[in-house]
């Protein structure tokens, strides 16, 4: 069900080359691997650490491992994928810029995606209610949140730059609408990067 | 096929051989029992090898001779289930070394006498050499292998000696080599059948009065390895067996007793001595990284075996970090490689139970290589 993708996956879809290798880290039930697999004849392989997602994928025909972004990229080789992809998954890393190095070192090529959290209705829930935000992308109280690494678009730019990691595309969504680059960080509740290194 | 000798239920076949052991020694002729369960297909693309743990055999789905009890697999092999003999020609091979028919310490040597420690000492690698040849006696080329724990051992050591012939490996509840751990409670087995007077340095054949307590302990002993011990709490806790209070005295008067000697008692009536020190010791030999210059991603260079990896969080015979280190190599030869960790009350022997997912990932990884 290609149309059932979730709006920065269908992103990635898209922009993936076919016949590329890509390794999807935290897959989940393998939605994105089946597409680029079914869409684009993708060599994917995937990491999940919610061993009900991984039966899922396995379940699918997905090759698909068992593991902790944090701890298991260690064992992936260097240059072994065209693409390394983190789906909504950097905010959850206990190191996400290790993550990040990770996945530029096993992956020519990175597509990251994450919840952006300087969008206008979490900046008034802040202001104007005082509550931690609860939105589309950020839908889970603050102490169920897996996420514990909150980020900003601007932040994510920031840390490019001071990294020397080159962008080569950017989208940013709200919902599932592109918005403008310009006010990006106010307007777009998450966007998708790809990235590789200089 | 229908009516070809080699096909169905208790099959043996003697090869001519001589088939080269790791250990030096050769043996010939070789004999094998197997069994297969339906139809190789024209394309000859539907082969499932079934490998068995230590004590098991080849009556993976069919009553056991013996015991009268179902096969041992009966949760994964068998109509509706993930390797089913309706869409796959299965076979499962007693292993080498063993006693269920196939060349082991019990069988007549040349001389007509029982081999007993006579036997060469074997490995894993036997076992499966041993397994290629009767594959191509049956006409098979290609296969999907299955295992769990010295299964998985036999599956992983397929796909690293004839990488060609796997097209996927499942391998369950299973490591890569045997730790120390995993020795020294083989060792304590092995020296309780070699402790029983009535062992006899081997030649207990001819007696009928084989070791049998010594061979009961040995069970006894791997059986706890089977278990958790959060499964032998829930089962067993302190109960007492058939009794108010405790005896102040050595009979079995905890149930956890009761049922040990159970399973050691009757495991003698099924197993022979000599070929569970023979079994024992091919698994400790078994270090699939040392095969390949000590580099475990070495014995998966260039493969193109699927591989589908499973591990129990309680079993603590053959931990979940064992099948990660497999993965860990799968993954540095580039190998496409599943591995999930399900949950699971039973230990080490959940993978001959009933656990939630297991069936659900093996069909899904079986279906998905077009089985």
């Amino acid at each position: 069900m290609p149309d059932a993708l979730r709006p920065d996956l269908a992103i990635i879809a898209e922009h993936v080359t076919p016949g590329s290798r890509a390794l999807d880290v935290g897959c989940g039930d393998g939605a994105l691997m089946a597409a680029l697999r079914d869409r684009a004849q993708v060599d994917a392989r995937g990491i999940e650490i919610d061993a009900a997602n991984v039966a899922a994928a396995v379940a699918r025909g997905l090759s698909v491992v068992q593991g902790d972004a944090d701890v298991d990229l260690a064992g992936y080789p260097s240059g072994a994928f065209d693409y390394a992809i983190l789906s909504q998954t950097l905010q959850t890393a206990r190191a996400p810029d290790r993550v990040l190095d990770e996945l530029l070192r096993i992956g020519r090529r990175a597509f990251v995606s994450f919840p952006n959290f300087a969008y206008w209705r979490v900046r008034m829930s802040l202001l104007w209610g005082g509550r931690m935000p609860v939105t589309r992308t950020l839908p889970e109280a603050w102490y169920a949140t897996p996420n514990i690494h909150h980020l900003t678009i601007d932040d994510f730019r920031a840390f490019l730059k001071e990294r020397g990691i080159e962008t080569e595309g950017a989208w940013f969504l709200n919902g599932d609408r592109l918005t403008s680059a310009a006010a990006a960080n106010f307007r777009a509740d998450h966007a998708v990067f790809l990235i590789r290194r200089a | 096929m229908e009516h070809d000798e080699r096909f169905g239920r208790a099959r043996s076949v003697t090869l001519p051989g001589p088939l080269a052991l790791d250990g030096g020694q050769s043996l010939a002729p070789v004999t094998i029992a197997y069994e297969t369960y339906g139809t190789l297909d024209p394309e000859r693309s539907n082969a499932v090898l079934v490998c068995h743990a230590l004590t098991g055999d080849q009556h993976v789905a069919s009553i056991h001779p013996t015991t009268g009890k179902p096969g041992w697999w009966t949760r994964m092999v068998g109509e509706g289930m993930p390797i089913d003999p309706a869409r796959h020609f299965i076979v499962c091979a007693n292993v080498l070394g063993s006693c269920m028919g196939s060349s082991g310490p019990a069988m007549a040597a040349a001389d007509g006498t029982p081999f007993a420690m006579r036997f060469p000492v074997i490995t894993v690698r036997d076992m499966v050499r041993t397994q290629a040849l009767l594959l191509d006696h049956l006409g098979v080329d290609t296969i999907t292998a299955v295992g769990g724990s010295m299964g998985g051992m036999q599956v992983l050591e397929w796909a690293a000696t004839y990488p060609a012939r796997v097209r996927s490996a499942v391998v369950i509840a299973s490591a890569a080599r045997h730790s120390a751990q995993n020795i020294a409670f083989h060792e304590v087995g092995r020296q309780a059948i070699m402790a029983d007077p009535k062992w006899r340095g081997g030649d207990y054949y001819e007696s009928e009065d084989p070791p049998a307590a010594g061979l009961a302990v040995a069970r006894m002993a791997a059986h706890i390895t089977y278990l958790s011990e959060d499964g032998l709490t829930e089962k067993f806790g302190r109960r007492l067996q058939k009794r108010d209070a405790v005896g102040f005295g050595f009979d079995a008067d905890f149930q956890v007793e009761s049922y040990l000697r159970h399973q050691g008692i009757s495991f003698v009536d099924r197993f022979d001595a000599n070929s569970y020190l023979y079994i024992t010791r091919a698994m400790d030999y078994f270090d699939l990284a040392e095969e390949h210059g000590g580099l475990l991603a070495n014995a998966f260079r260039g493969t193109t075996t699927r591989f589908c990896l499973v591990s129990f969080d309680t079993d603590w015979l053959y931990p979940t970090r064992e099948s990660r280190s497999i993965v860990q190599a799968l993954n540095a030869a580039g190998a496409a490689a599943s591995f999930v960790e399900l949950s699971s009350p039973f230990g080490h022997d959940a993978f001959l139970l009933d656990v939630p997912g297991l069936n659900r990932v093996v069909d899904g990884f079986l279906r998905a290589g077009g089985l």
